[in-house]
């Protein structure tokens, strides 16, 4: 143990004494002044994102190459702490509104995302799996967080039963890729593929069962099913939450694990992530247009973004796009992220309590009696969609041309048609928004509101500037173990 | 290499063979004299009271699952203990960590009340 393995995983070591420490903190906070948690809680993310600011552009591994600190997971830690900060900006005002303030709700939250940053930084197979429990059971446990309302313990008890089970289906695939190739760390995994005494029929079993595994956690057809249910049983705060970072994690571990390790089953395993990413984009957008509650049609929103980010992940084992393939995912995850927290907060301001407030004809007049909410829905509408001049068309822009590079133009244009049949569904609140009338109510909360401007004014401005960004994105390399 | 697995088939089938068998004569040639009494559920010998399934207050619950805790700690202990010579000061970082951690629940646990019996 050196000062180097610390080094390598300050930024999750920080998180997780930090929300340790304000589990205790909390249980001497008055009840009254719980906002004091919520607050520690933002000190301690932008603490972590210092440190991991500071790491920027090093290369390190750590604990016997468990832990990588590399461009890839420097990344991902900052997206994923920025998660962390909008969804604690989205849940300030909204838990008290609805009477669930309850102090664990923060702590639970930084340990999850401690999970998702792990999962980011992990290198062998069992971290993966330590960092996959980490993210998931605080997130089952802030699903049931509206308790006793029994549309959040449904949520919940729905996405442990499912959760646990998917879980089992990633460490079954990790027990047979641990009798294949006689090792559990991803250099060892590689060695033994490369001197050819792995056995590729059990290796291919064991990442078909993590795939399955990981494309539950990244809500991918045919995996998704629960999360129209969870999404919407789950306080509305949690869903956001959820939505952007446990995909991201989700994508993480998908990418490292088989860019890195499993590249020369590519043969065998594109055409199933193909299919795979064709189903999602498909089954996610053409449910989405049935939808009338807007936590629903967003979760099968969710499920479709799920379906574009395979498809940046199918040519992952051809060395001449795996680059930008790998970048035009992780731009997109940035897009994704900001795009989808903005239209959760909007649901949010208008969600009342009940669960009221989440038709889609609830949104009827938005226009008039609150234009600046009603803007910003449109630009997230807009890039949800892959409209300009927002960052999902960016985004979209970027994934399908690694699709085109990587010969997969079949995909590509199912990628566009979808997008084009989700306008429908997306445009339907725009349209509600501005051309019926009615009478929405809205909570003004300004952390709410600084929220939904914010990512509104990065959803446009990032897409006029994305070179950046993209940049950044392709120097978010994998570092190379040996 | 799958060979290797035939004895192991082999014995699973003899074995399940033989308790079908078992079981199979039992239940052909065996007597049957249902009563009253041995319809009856058993309860160690004790005449049964109310129903099998009732209701169990969910203390009960929170008691078994710090009780789970705490028990996996100790569970851990034991194999540290064993090899703490070996482990030296690294071991002993790791496991006063590790007890800090569960400490933090611990305390968490004491305060919200979660260990009165009220």
């Amino acid at each position: 143990m050196t000062q180097l393995d610390f080094y390598t995983l300050l930024p999750v070591m920080t998180l997780t004494i930090w929300a340790c420490v304000l589990l205790l903190v909390d249980l001497f906070i008055l009840s009254e002044r719980r906002g004091l948690t919520a607050i520690l809680a933002v000190v301690g993310l932008l603490v972590t994102m210092g440190v991991s600011i500071s790491q920027m552009g090093r290369e390190a591994t750590g604990f016997n190459q468990m832990i990588v600190l590399d461009g890839f997971s420097n990344f991902l830690n900052l997206l994923l702490l920025l998660t962390g900060l909008l969804g604690i900006a989205v849940a300030y005002g909204y838990n008290r509104r609805m009477g669930i303030e309850r102090g664990e709700y923060y702590p639970i939250m930084l340990f999850s995302l401690a999970g998702m940053m792990l999962m980011a930084q992990a290198s062998h197979l069992i971290m993966i799996f330590i960092a996959l429990e980490l993210l998931s059971i605080p997130l089952y446990v802030l699903a049931a967080f509206a308790y006793p309302r029994p549309e959040s313990e449904e949520a919940g008890l729905k996405y442990f039963l499912l959760g646990s089970f998917s879980s089992g289906f990633v460490l079954y695939g990790i027990a047979m890729t641990f009798g294949a190739t006689g090792s559990l760390a991803i250099p060892g995994i590689v060695a033994a593929i490369a001197d050819g005494t792995a056995n590729t029929s059990l290796l291919l079993i064991g990442a078909a069962l993590i795939l399955v595994g990981f494309g539950f956690k990244v809500a991918a057809a045919p995996f998704h099913m629960w999360t129209p249910d969870v999404y919407q049983g789950a306080p509305t705060s949690v869903t956001a939450f959820m939505a952007a970072g446990a995909k991201a994690a989700g994508f993480a571990a998908l990418l490292r694990v088989f860019v890195v390790a499993f590249p020369t089953l590519s043969d065998q395993l594109t055409p199933i992530i193909s299919v795979l990413a064709a189903l999602t984009m498909i089954l996610g957008n053409v449910i989405a247009i049935a939808q009338t509650d807007i936590k629903r049609m967003l979760a099968y929103s969710s499920i479709a973004q799920a379906g574009y980010m395979l498809m940046a992940f199918v040519a992952y084992g051809n060395p001449a796009v795996q680059a930008v393939s790998v970048a035009s995912a992780l731009f997109y995850m940035v897009a994704y992220t900001i795009t989808s927290f903005g239209a959760w907060g909007v649901v949010i301001a208008l969600e009342k309590a009940e669960g009221k407030g989440l038709a889609i004809s609830d949104y009827a007049g938005m226009g008039k009696k609150y234009p600046f909410l009603a803007a910003c829905m449109t630009v997230f509408m807009l890039s949800l969609t892959g409209l300009p001049p927002t960052l999902g068309l960016i985004g979209k822009l970027y994934l399908f041309r690694a699709a085109v590079e990587g010969g997969f133009i079949t995909l590509a244009v199912i990628g566009v048609v979808t997008s084009l049949l989700s306008a429908f569904y997306y445009l339907r609140v725009v349209v509600n928004m501005y051309m019926k009338t009615g009478d929405p109510e809205v909570a003004r909360e300004t952390w709410l509101d600084f929220t939904i401007g914010a990512t509104a004014l990065l959803t446009v401005v990032l897409s006029v500037v994305p070179a950046g960004l993209f940049a950044w994105a392709s120097q978010a390399l994998f570092i190379a173990l040996k | 290499m799958l060979l290797e697995y035939a004895a192991i088939g082999i014995m699973i089938l003899v074995v399940s063979l033989i308790g079908l068998i078992a079981i199979g004569l039992g239940t052909i040639f065996g007597p049957k004299r249902q009563t009253d009494r041995k319809a009856a559920p058993y309860e160690s010998g004790m005449t049964p009271i109310g129903p099998g399934i009732r209701r169990v207050p969910v203390r009960f619950y929170l008691i078994a699952v710090l009780f789970i805790l705490f028990d996996i700690e100790v569970v851990f202990f034991l194999p540290w203990a064993i090899a703490f010579r070996q482990l030296g000061l690294f071991g002993l970082a790791e496991m006063l960590i590790f007890i800090a951690i569960l400490l933090v629940g611990y305390i968490y646990a004491w305060k919200k009340g979660a260990l009165e019996w009220e």
